[in-house]
């Protein structure tokens, strides 16, 4: 054991600043849950109070159920999500694997061109995607925003992984060759498990930008039927008036996914990194 | 019939040559160790011949076979790295068998294969563990394990006592030792350890730089080195060098000593101060300053010469070695 860590007065310093960094971290979650419980009244007069017998409301979380279609804008912001980490994933690590693994030509140039979308923002393309989906017919489908979100997550995802490929050992894989594995067998039942921590970890960066995203929902699929969660919240908020029983409500309510998505990658992130690995 | 056979392989990556021209013959049921210093190449060699690396030019035969384009589960080998590599999501019954079942073997075959195997290694209460549930000595006869199931005609190892601590990598080359003559399979070993070359080999290839310096059997290497690389990797304590001049004016050779042929007496052809005394109980090494030359000299039993003594020291003519300006041996 570590003598710094048995010792009490780092041990209390250690978790008072942990204390005090989540609750920083959690204050502005906290008071848009408790807010989304007020009445309108009430959240304005006193916005740090609890709700109580005199305050407590649900005309929030009434006028959202009531406005369009809100389960639809939830369940199409589930699916763009989880579609896009999913194939950022699979293609990010196909790719990250060859970069890593195969001797080609043009290996380098071709992990820098990769790379490169980390520094040029995708929404610069934003007319040109446009033009795209709409050559394409993709204008008003998840698809649209499913293939926008995997190209903008790849590079960092690529950049990544493949950085971490590189660290699993030669030997596993080759064991992996000569045992008659195919390649594909040696990436998915071999690699991919003992890269489980860096895929949580792109998982988890690629997933709140997704998921908060207004402008490309807006821009290629604004339609009723594929509105997102943010798009759709965003008729609560006007020029003019703003429903904030009702913009609360949306928030907390969006809110939920994204953390129960938090706790499935984080777990997996623990576990990859206490597994044992080759030796 | 040969178990392997290299013709002219040479082996590039990019600019940089990393085996030139090896030309090397294994027989069947032969034990060769590839011996050398870090990075002359012994990996790769292995590498090449186990289809993980193409060689750049060059024939590779195995068991009669020209195998250069096949691919490694394809070529009847079977490979024991330095770091186990064991499939960590796998039991111990299940790494064993997974190359079987690639290969579509009988289930009941399968099993029997692999209980044969873990009587040989003594695995049996460990079949249903991970390899994180292991010591490294029973990974490392699970990666033997893996290896003696697939009955390839050509072993092959990577140093793979080299994690071990030193009792137990004793053990563990005794046991290969053993599993040889069983097997009697043929069986290429790659190590730095010049004890395990020694004392495992049938054939010894001593490797420099990429090139094969010498290749024989462990006395034949001993007792006769070709050049003067060889004659100072094998040996422990290694050889003695000295300009010959030293002994016989005027000679431009270079001369070489075992430190076991090397006596104690007053009129020997050389003389020195003793600086360091190693006691290792059943013999004893001395290590002595001959005017600016440090030689070691190996005493059998036990010597009561002290540091700081001035000492003769003498050998037998015929004991010695002559190697010329480039190192090549003199006869
Ligand atoms: N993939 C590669 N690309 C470029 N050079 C390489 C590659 N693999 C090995 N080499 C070079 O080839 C040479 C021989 O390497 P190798 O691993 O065969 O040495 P070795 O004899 O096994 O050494 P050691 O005893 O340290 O294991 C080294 O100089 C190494 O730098
Ligand atoms: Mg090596």
């Amino acid at each position: 054991m570590h003598k710094a860590r048995t010792n009490p007065i780092n041990l209390f310093a250690m978790h008072g600043a942990l204390i005090l960094y989540t609750i920083i971290a959690l204050f502005p979650v906290f008071v848009i849950l408790i807010n989304s419980f007020k009445t309108r009244k009430a959240i304005f007069r006193e916005p740090l109070a609890l709700p109580d017998a005199d305050t407590f409301s649900l005309i929030g979380y009434q006028t959202v159920m009531k406005q369009g279609d809100f389960f639809l804008y939830f369940q199409n912001s589930l699916i763009v999500t989880v579609a896009s980490l999913f194939f950022v994933l699979l293609f990010g690590a196909m790719a990250a694997f060859a970069l890593a693994e195969y001797r080609f030509k043009g290996n380098l140039w071709m992990g820098l061109y990769l790379a490169l979308g980390i520094m040029i923002p995708i929404r610069i393309g934003t007319v040109a995607i446009l033009e795209m989906m709409v050559a394409t017919g993709l204008v008003n489908t998840l698809w649209a925003l499913i293939l926008v979100y995997t190209a903008q997550g790849l590079p960092l995802a690529v950049f990544i992984l493949s950085e971490f490929m590189r660290q699993v050992s030669d030997d596993l894989k080759n064991a992996g060759r000569i045992d008659g594995l195919s390649e594909y067998t040696i990436f998915f039942r071999l690699v991919l498990p003992l890269v489980r921590p860096a895929m949580a970890t792109v998982a988890v960066f690629n997933m709140i930008p997704i998921w908060n995203d207004l402008w490309f929902p807006l821009i290629l699929a604004p339609a009723e039927e594929t509105k997102t969660l943010t798009l759709g919240s965003q008729v609560f908020i006007g020029q003019f008036v703003t429903d904030w029983n009702a913009v609360l409500s949306a928030l907390s309510m969006a809110i939920l996914p994204v953390l129960i998505l938090y706790v499935i990658f984080s777990r997996q992130l623990i576990r990859g990194i206490t597994s044992g690995a080759v030796k | 019939m040969t178990a392997l056979s290299l013709t002219n392989v040479c082996k590039s990556f990019g600019p940089v040559e990393v085996l030139k021209d090896i030309n090397l013959d294994v027989e069947d049921g032969e034990f060769v160790v590839f011996v050398g210093p870090s990075g002359c190449g012994k990996s790769t060699l292995l590498r090449v011949i186990a289809g993980l690396e193409d060689a750049t030019s060059g024939e590779i035969n195995i068991a009669g076979e020209q195998v250069n384009t096949t691919p490694p589960a394809k070529r009847g080998i079977a490979m024991v790295f330095q770091s186990y590599a064991l499939y960590p999501h796998l039991t111990v019954r299940g790494n064993m068998a997974l190359a079987l079942k690639q290969a579509k073997v009988a289930k009941d075959e399968i099993e029997a294969r692999v209980q044969e195997a873990s009587r040989m290694l003594d695995l049996g209460a460990y079949l249903d563990r991970r390899p994180s549930e292991l010591s490294g000595g029973q990974r490392q006869r699970v990666a033997i394990g893996r290896a003696i199931v697939r009955q390839p005609k050509l072993f092959l190892f990577d140093e793979p006592l080299s994690n071990l601590d030193a009792a137990l990598r004793m053990n563990t080359r005794i046991e290969i030792a053993n599993l040889h003559r069983q097997l009697s399979a043929s069986m290429i070993y790659v190590t730095h350890d010049q004890t395990e070359a020694m004392t495992l080999a049938d054939k010894i290839v001593v490797l420099r730089d990429g090139r094969v310096e010498q290749i024989g059997s462990p006395m034949e290497l001993y007792n006769d080195p070709a050049n003067q690389f060889v004659a100072g990797f094998l040996g422990a304590p290694s050889m003695n060098f000295l300009p010959a001049a030293r002994v016989t004016d005027g000679d431009p050779r270079t001369l070489g000593i075992r430190p076991e042929d090397i006596t104690l007496s007053a009129e020997g052809q050389l003389k020195g101060r003793v600086t360091h005394v190693e006691h290792l109980g059943g013999d004893t090494n001395l290590i002595v300053d001959a005017d600016g030359l440090t030689l070691t000299v190996r005493l059998f039993g036990q010597s009561n010469v002290a540091v700081d003594e001035t000492i003769g020291l003498g050998f037998a003519p015929e004991k010695a070695y002559y190697f010329d300006a480039e190192g090549q041996r003199v006869r």
